[in-house]
């Protein structure tokens, strides 16, 4: 062994948990134009007002445009975005909202936005239906419905190249707890800005690849784009309070992706359409392509300490899709 | 009367002939690289990069790669994954590969004795390049242990077959003339063989290296370069005959005994090849005919027992180079540009010892058709094609 040199069979020599299996260097966020630790928290709610019925009328605004961004250290993706990020931006309404997208086509191919949710075939993002051109636009215009955690993606074809090119985002649906009095406490809880929810910690997160070299496989695996970004810049929790996790699966080419939980297990809720979990104390689920769910668990009686979370294929794991939890005290 | 047009031209004259055109194609070039005329074809196609792997070292600290850069512009290696996961590596030199430079990647990873591993290298572009690792074992380093094993190996696949294959020269030394030619066309024979397998070895390996020592060139060119030298060499004072010819044989015997060291030494390294005692004397008994070869056309001779030597030496000692060069400084265009030379200097003792043999017989090209030459030059092949697939994996 040459003096000095890192031995790679050596359980200690390295100086990260994640030893020297890590990407070299940092991406460089501010270029990107966007910050996988702010977008955990980074809702869009758009603007609202009140319609002449009593309804709340919601606007979002969404631009398609081409942008270059950085995936994992050092190598860049020519991306098909909406609003200049990937994952696009977490749209966010309550169930019964009037819900009004203004999509604009600043790119260079046809684009759309396909809601996973209940709508009019009219405005469903398919062609003939808000499928437009470059330097079109669109509105759509439905009710928000049902409550849950959806996504919208681009629909225009080959559809397989407009999604792994970056075009998709997070759609969530808070319940209106009016509408469920037997679980009224537990809806107030999801409601973006109630008292009840601002106990929560809650996360944003869209499992996706990059297949850099156009060859049907992924080369970079993430969780909200930047491989390995929650590795280099761990997600402080507070253990005090509870976690719920928005995941969204959004990867191409591989038919599952999954979440596992180190030290730690959660209930699930798959597609967040119902108030009580799909599955109770389990710490790996799986997701196929376009399914999502909510995580909810608890650190407060753990101790501090950085707890990784990952996909549980390996392989997706040790090409980008990791992270860590540092769990700590407030203000600790 | 053509030879009056031309009038002698002062040199000064003569000196600006030549500088005038030299200033216009350096103006081109400038007003080239400036003003980018080809601008117009710039159709937003990203730059065309190329990798490729000359070297392989596995070691106590992980795997080194030796890496050249082929690309239209300077190429960064940003990433780097080993069986499907990223890992820390370091680039020396560090920063973007130029057009035809070439850097050691270094990555501490812990490779698995026996098994396979995948190296893949991802470029800014997002573009890769994989490198399979068949078989990972240790890579030879220079120790004297290590230096000795090859050379017994390297004495054992050349000096021997070379000294067992010339003591048959006492017993062809009685030889008539229709022996002779027998002999002399089974040289040709196995000449003519080794000629082919050269090539290709060459080939094969000129295709691994990078683009631009334009392998299949540079093979040819070689091979004709070195056959016209040595031709020209061995005609400085006459046709070479007797143990001068003996001497060019053992030359270009020596020099595809060198490739041939060089591939066994690289599938050493390459950990592909177990050397096995059945692959060795599968070796020896291959080379055995080449002594022959080289003794065929000393028969009129009266060579010493030095001579001999100096023969065994020539013919099989760059064998055991071939070796060391093949385990410790292997890279594809180098080991193909010796093979290449291999093969243009087995030509040419081809046609010298044809030469030779026309020369010996009085009724000259008949000889050529006569049953002694045709059994000697088809068996000589047929020999060496047999003996091969002892050695070929």
């Amino acid at each position: 062994m040459p003096g000095g040199a890192v031995d790679p069979y050596s359980a200690h020599d390295s100086g990260m948990a994640h030893g020297n299996m890590t990407m070299v260097g940092q991406v460089d966020h501010a270029r990107n134009g966007f910050d996988p630790t702010a977008m955990l928290t980074d809702w869009e709610t758009g603007r609202t007002e009140v319609l002449p019925d009593g309804r709340t009328l919601r606007t979002f605004e969404v631009g398609a445009i081409d942008v270059e961004i950085e995936i994992a250290p050092g190598v860049f993706f020519p991306a098909w975005t909406f609003n200049a990020r990937v994952p696009g931006p977490a749209l966010r309404a309550k169930e019964g909202e009037r819900l009004r997208i203004v999509f604009r086509n600043l790119g260079s191919h046809p684009h759309s936005m396909h809601f996973h949710g209940i709508h009019s075939a009219r405005m469903d993002g398919v062609q003939g239906a808000g499928l437009i051109d470059p330097g079109e636009e669109f509105v759509y215009e439905f009710d928000a419905k049902p409550f849950g955690c959806h996504l919208y993606h681009c629909h225009a074809l080959p559809l397989k190249r407009h999604m792994h090119k970056g075009m998709y985002g997070l759609f969530v649906v808070d319940p209106d707890p009016a509408r469920h009095p037997e679980f009224a406490a537990v809806a107030a809880s999801r409601v973006l800005g109630s008292p009840e929810n601002a106990e929560w910690q809650e996360l944003a997160m869209v499992m996706n690849g990059f297949d850099t070299n156009f060859d049907g496989e992924n080369e970079v695996y993430a969780v909200n784009t930047v491989g390995q970004a929650y590795m280099n810049a761990p997600i402080r929790i507070d253990k005090s309070r509870p976690v719920r996790i928005y995941l969204m699966n959004a990867t191409e080419f591989d038919p599952i992706n999954s979440f596992h939980l180190h030290g730690n297990f959660f209930d699930y809720y798959d597609t967040g359409t119902q108030l009580t979990p799909t599955l109770r104390t389990v710490d790996v689920i799986m997701q196929c392509q376009a399914q999502r769910g909510i995580l909810e668990f608890s650190f407060a009686d753990h101790e501090d300490g950085m707890y990784m979370f990952h996909a549980h294929q390996a392989e997706f794991t040790e090409l980008g899709w990791m992270g860590f939890f540092d769990v700590r005290e407030a203000g600790a | 009367m053509t030879d009056h047009i031309q009038r002698s031209r002062p040199p000064m004259t003569r000196l600006l002939l030549v500088l005038v055109p030299l200033a216009v194609m350096l103006g081109a070039f400038v007003w080239i690289a400036s003003l980018d005329p080809l601008r117009g074809f710039n159709n937003g196609a990203p730059p065309v990069e190329a990798l490729t792997v000359e070297r392989t070292i596995l070691d106590g600290s992980g795997i080194s790669l030796r890496v050249r850069a082929g690309g239209s512009e300077a190429m960064v290696v940003a990433q780097v994954a080993v069986d499907d996961a990223y890992w820390t590596f370091t680039q020396e030199p560090a920063g973007p590969i130029a057009r035809g430079d070439a850097v050691w990647l270094r990555i501490p990873y812990p490779w698995v004795l026996g098994e396979a591993h995948h190296v893949n290298l991802l470029t800014n572009t997002g573009a890769t390049f994989g490198h399979e690792i068949a078989v990972a074992v240790s890579t030879p380093s220079p120790t004297w242990g290590q230096l000795r094993l090859q050379a017994v190996i390297g004495a054992i696949v050349g000096l021997l077959p070379v000294a067992l294959g010339l003591m048959f020269y006492p017993a062809m030394k009685g030889v008539g003339q229709r022996g002779m030619n027998f002999l002399l066309a089974l040289t040709v024979g196995l000449l003519a063989f080794l000629l082919i397998d050269t090539i290709s070895e060459a080939l094969e390996l000129s295709a691994e290296a990078a683009a631009i020592f334009q392998g299949s060139a540079m093979v040819w060119l070689a091979a004709l370069t070195s056959f016209l030298l040595l031709m020209a060499i061995g005609r400085w004072r006459g046709n070479p005959e007797g143990i001068a010819l003996a001497f060019y044989i053992a030359l270009g015997i020596g020099l595809h005994n060198f490739g041939e060291g060089l591939a066994i030494g690289g599938a050493f390294a390459a950990g592909s090849a177990g050397l096995g005692t059945f692959l060795v004397l599968g070796f020896a008994l291959h080379n055995v005919t080449e002594g022959i070869g080289i003794a065929a056309p000393m028969l009129r001779a009266r060579p010493t027992l030095w001579t001999f030597a100096a023969l065994t030496l020539l013919a099989g000692g760059p064998a055991i180079l071939g070796m060391w060069a093949g385990s410790l400084a292997y890279a594809p265009q180098w080991s193909a540009l010796a093979l290449a030379v291999g093969a243009g200097a087995i030509l040419q003792v081809m046609v010298e010892v044809s030469a030779y043999l026309v020369r010996q017989n009085a009724d000259r090209q008949a000889a050529l058709m006569s049953p002694a030459v045709l059994v000697g030059f088809l068996g000589g092949i047929a020999f060496m094609y047999a003996t091969a697939a002892l050695i070929k994996i």
